[in-house]
């Protein structure tokens, strides 16, 4: 472990430098003291934002009606069909409209119990306020959210969570919420402010002189490598779960744009915080290339059962009530099926590892029998129709009929950029939003709350915050000709050519696929010391052999999807050592991040508070360094800690 | 199974391009189309040869990336499915498979089967949206909204913005697209003060990209993964006749 740590004279404690005081106040009383910049100023600042989901789409659109002018690049062919579009339960927001006792207090400390208590108070406070401005928003633009007969809008509930705050459109309010940013987008678009370029990946991030003032772009039609010159740069490039190859995340997700800031100087914090979803399609084949969600909303009428026997194979109808095993009903009664998804992913695991799973193998019953008897099946279909369709063409069974098969899948990181209260990394000028940066929901993050915090830090954070920083530090006005960038377009260059020139007999999926193996199988659902240290050994192999072995086809100055994999996995073969280090070196187990080593007698995750109540920020050290793990301390005092329960 | 694939590969936009024959062996039912292609392309991959360019992304149905002809349907045989969410239970053992690029004016082919859609993006930024500062928004519930009325607006804000509804149509048509939104927002009271400036702006920036007008032979709605009624298209029509009244 020694060794992990080992840089002691670099170490820096990490400072958020939000404000102090009431923490009601906080937001505003910021909001007062933060510098501003005129209007006739805003003109003159040109801000570079890398992806176009609901926190790149929606600080794209706010900050071009402030009158900055914004760059936006993204690498799918418009800016609409960011992975943001595939959520599908929902979006909170204490608006208490259901009169069910929910209040921003209520929000804030529900959202810091269920991530562990591994969050940002402050943070997840600011979060909990504004979450009711997005829903005034969200609806001002049109998005059709589910309502009542009476007009109004409608609730559900979501884990972790005793009050119904959901804010959905059916099963898609990913999908709306996201062409609301979308199309306020283009409007600004239209309007001149707004540059688009999609198609287009970020390879590099330009730092001169300690500040990030642009970024290296590849155009994936032309091949074209641009750099591209700002006075700030907002990274919303998502999270990283593709690094265990198969999760629900967009074929295209990627880690690359965070990689490179990292290893330009921007501390990658809590990488291993991954969110396993405890209700995803189980996996089929070799061939499979990607696992589908299936809400957490459908938790709200589905009751999760096994097999009260070991490797039964009765079909799910002949197994009678009595030998039903309803286990989160059981152990958890006061959440019931709608415990948080770092505890369901874990019970289902531990049933499956029992011998209990459907048939004996990896898989859960999710039920709707008693809820379409009770409620019948169209008020079912009205809320779900289009999850269980889905279902059905996957699996080709209908679970209006029969139950569901689901199993735990990567879903979501909580790990990120490390990023101050401002949303700013630790290099001046680089703003990280959304699940890009690691502020908000600790070790696990609630249902329903990364629609909030996406919206929330590209509306109603970040574009207050991003004037601050022009304010203050005045960024010079820089060619993208200056000494620094041309250097970063060759280096890109130059890795390009090193990707294109290999002609080994591997391909790129096949090292991926290794890769998540090895991932899956000792960072994944459960870790322990001996698992992650050979992963750590097994990564650098696969490492190797990819640079030696892989086959990449085709030109670097034409459209190619195997250059653009290649890029990509490179550089998940990296981040993915760095998680088991994070995992190896937190010897504790908080939400997502389970050590065998330390749980409770009933197999909870048992935190150490006096050890790791803090984030850990990783700096990069050079190609062969050992990284430099920096802290911050985390303090409570609004939320006192205690060990989670929801029994 | 096994299939024979007849796939249209080109270079880029200025190759002529043409049809190449592959073999698809051993393909499990449970296969998806585009996963079918991937062991197909790993196969190609292995052997030196450069993969079958296609656009794809959250492979769930909803990101609208994911565009291919199969058989002279956009999206394959399965009505209301996307390529992603085709399974290969729906072919036999011994199939011929013909697949092609959404062939339409507006849609440049970049390569292979990627064409480039940026046009709908216009169609939208020039009027598909409510003007509303962030941060100036009532209260949500402010304003109710007639339940029927929001969940017809809710179907017509499905759209996935694909482009199957151009490429099924003989004209190359971007109706059903353009109208979906207009009759998305037209159904909203929060859409209304833009309602007929809206459907003007957009209808004329369909034409300027160079997609043909409607003739109500429905293959639009045939050929929809989110299954859009053309009564969209009627909606739209009605405001842009309203609009043409009013003298917008």
């Amino acid at each position: 472990m020694s060794s992990d740590m080992s840089n002691s004279d670099r170490v820096q404690k990490l400072h958020a430098g939000g404000p102090t005081g009431p923490i009601e106040k906080r937001w505003d009383q910021h909001r007062f003291d933060m510098k501003l910049v005129n209007p006739a100023n805003k003109r003159k600042f040109d801000v570079i934002i890398v992806g176009s989901g609901l926190a790149g789409a929606s600080a794209a659109a706010t900050m071009a009606e402030l009158g900055y002018n914004v760059k936006v690049f993204c690498y799918q062919d418009s800016p609409r069909r960011a992975h943001s579009i595939a959520a599908q339960g929902g979006i909170n927001a204490a608006k208490n409209y259901q009169n069910d006792g929910d209040s921003i207090h209520r929000l804030f400390y529900d959202t810091v119990k269920g991530g562990d208590f591994r969050a940002r108070e402050s943070n997840v406070y600011r979060l909990a306020q504004i979450s009711v401005n997005i829903i005034d928003q969200a609806v001002a633009q049109g998005v059709p959210f589910a309502r009542e007969y009476g007009g109004l809008l409608d609730n559900r509930s979501f884990g972790g969570a005793q009050v119904s705050r959901t804010f959905y459109a059916r099963g898609q309010t990913g999908q709306q919420l996201l062409l609301g940013a979308y199309q306020a987008l283009e409007k600004a678009i239209h309007s001149g402010k707004v540059k688009m370029f999609p198609r287009t990946e970020m390879l590099d991030l330009v730092v001169v002189d300690g500040v990030a003032r642009g970024i290296v772009t590849r155009n994936l039609v032309t091949g074209k490598v641009e750099a591209h010159a700002g006075h700030a740069v907002v990274l919303a490039t998502g999270g990283y779960s593709n690094v265990f190859y198969l999760s629900t995340n967009a074929m295209g997700c990627n880690a690359t744009a965070a990689w490179r800031a990292y290893k330009r100087g921007a501390f990658f914090a809590n990488p291993c915080y991954t969110q396993i979803h405890p209700t995803c399609i189980p996996v089929k084949g070799e061939y499979q290339s990607k696992l589908t969600l299936m809400s957490e909303s459908l938790r709200n009428d589905g009751r999760v059962w096994v097999s009260s026997k070991q490797g039964d194979t009765r079909k799910a109808k002949d197994i009678p009530d009595a030998e039903r095993d309803y286990y989160l009903e059981r152990k958890y009664p006061s959440f019931g099926n709608l415990v948080p998804r770092d505890v369901a992913s874990r019970n289902a695991k531990y049933v499956c590892d029992e011998g209990r799973g459907v048939g004996g193998g990896e898989a859960v019953y999710l039920d709707f029998r008693d809820a379409i008897k009770r409620d019948g099946r169209d008020v079912i279909a009205a809320k779900y129709g289009n999850l269980f369709h889905m279902y059905h063409k996957i699996t080709a069974e209908d679970p209006y009929e029969m139950p569901m098969k689901i199993f735990p899948a990567p879903h979501y990181t909580m790990g990120g950029l490390w990023v101050d209260y401002n949303l700013m990394s630790n290099l001046p000028g680089l703003h990280v939003i959304g699940e890009a940066n690691f502020s908000d929901h600790g070790s696990n993050r609630l249902g329903a709350s990364a629609l909030m915090q996406g919206l929330a830090d590209g509306y109603f954070v970040l574009p207050y915050t991003i004037g601050h920083f022009l304010a203050t530090h005045k960024p010079e006005t820089m060619g993208a000709d200056h000494p620094a960038f041309v250097a970063a377009k060759q280096e890109v260059e130059g890795r390009i050519d090193g990707i294109v020139a290999n002609n080994g007999s591997e391909t790129v999926d096949s090292f991926h696929r290794k890769l998540g193996r090895i991932m899956w199988n000792h960072c994944g659902m459960s870790r322990n010391a001996e698992g992650l240290r050979s992963a750590i050994d097994e990564i650098k192999d696969l490492r190797g052999r990819f640079w030696q072995n892989v086959s990449v086809t085709g030109q670097k100055g034409s459209l190619n999807q195997v250059l653009e994999r290649a890029g990509r996995v490179a550089d998940f073969l990296e981040l993915g050592e760095l998680m088991c280090k994070d995992a190896l070196t937190r010897e504790e187990s908080c939400g997502g991040h389970f050590r065998e080593e330390h749980q409770t007698p009933e197999g909870e995750a048992l935190r150490d508070d006096e050890k790791f109540c803090h984030a850990a920020a990783w700096g990069y050290e050079g190609e062969d360094a050992e990284p430099t793990r920096h802290v911050e301390e985390l303090d409570f005092e609004y939320v006192k800690l205690t060990q989670r329960s929801y029994k | 199974m096994n299939l024979t694939l007849h796939v249209w590969r080109q270079a880029g936009q200025d190759d002529n391009g043409g049809f190449q024959t592959y073999e698809a062996k051993d393909v499990s039912p449970d296969m998806s189309f585009l996963e079918m292609l991937d062991v197909v392309n790993e196969g190609l991959e292995a052997s030196g040869q450069e993969p079958i360019a296609f656009d794809h992304d959250c492979r769930e149905g909803i990101c609208g990336m994911c565009s291919l002809q199969i058989n002279g349907v956009p999206h394959g045989p399965d009505r209301g499915t996307t390529t992603c969410q085709l399974h290969m239970r729906s072919f036999k053992d011994g199939d011929t498979v013909v697949i092609e690029p959404w062939r339409a004016g507006p849609f440049p082919v970049l390569r292979d089967l990627v064409v480039d859609r940026t046009a709908l993006d216009r169609i939208i930024e020039s009027g598909g949206y409510i003007s509303v500062r962030t941060g100036a928004a009532q209260d949500a519930n402010a304003t109710p909204v007639n339940k029927a009325d929001a969940d017809e607006a809710f179907e017509y804000a499905a759209c996935i913005g694909c482009g199957a509804c151009v490429a099924a149509c003989k004209n190359a048509s971007a109706s059903l697209f353009t109208a979906a939104k207009v009759s998305h927002l037209a159904r909203l009271p929060q859409g209304q003060v833009e309602r007929y400036e809206r459907v003007v702006s957009m209808v004329a920036q369909m034409d300027q990209e160079g997609f043909g007008s409607c003739t109500n032979q429905y293959e639009c709605e045939a050929a929809c993964p989110k299954e859009i009624s053309v009564r969209a298209i009627a909606q739209m029509n009605r405001d842009f006749l309203v609009a043409s009244l009013r003298g917008r």
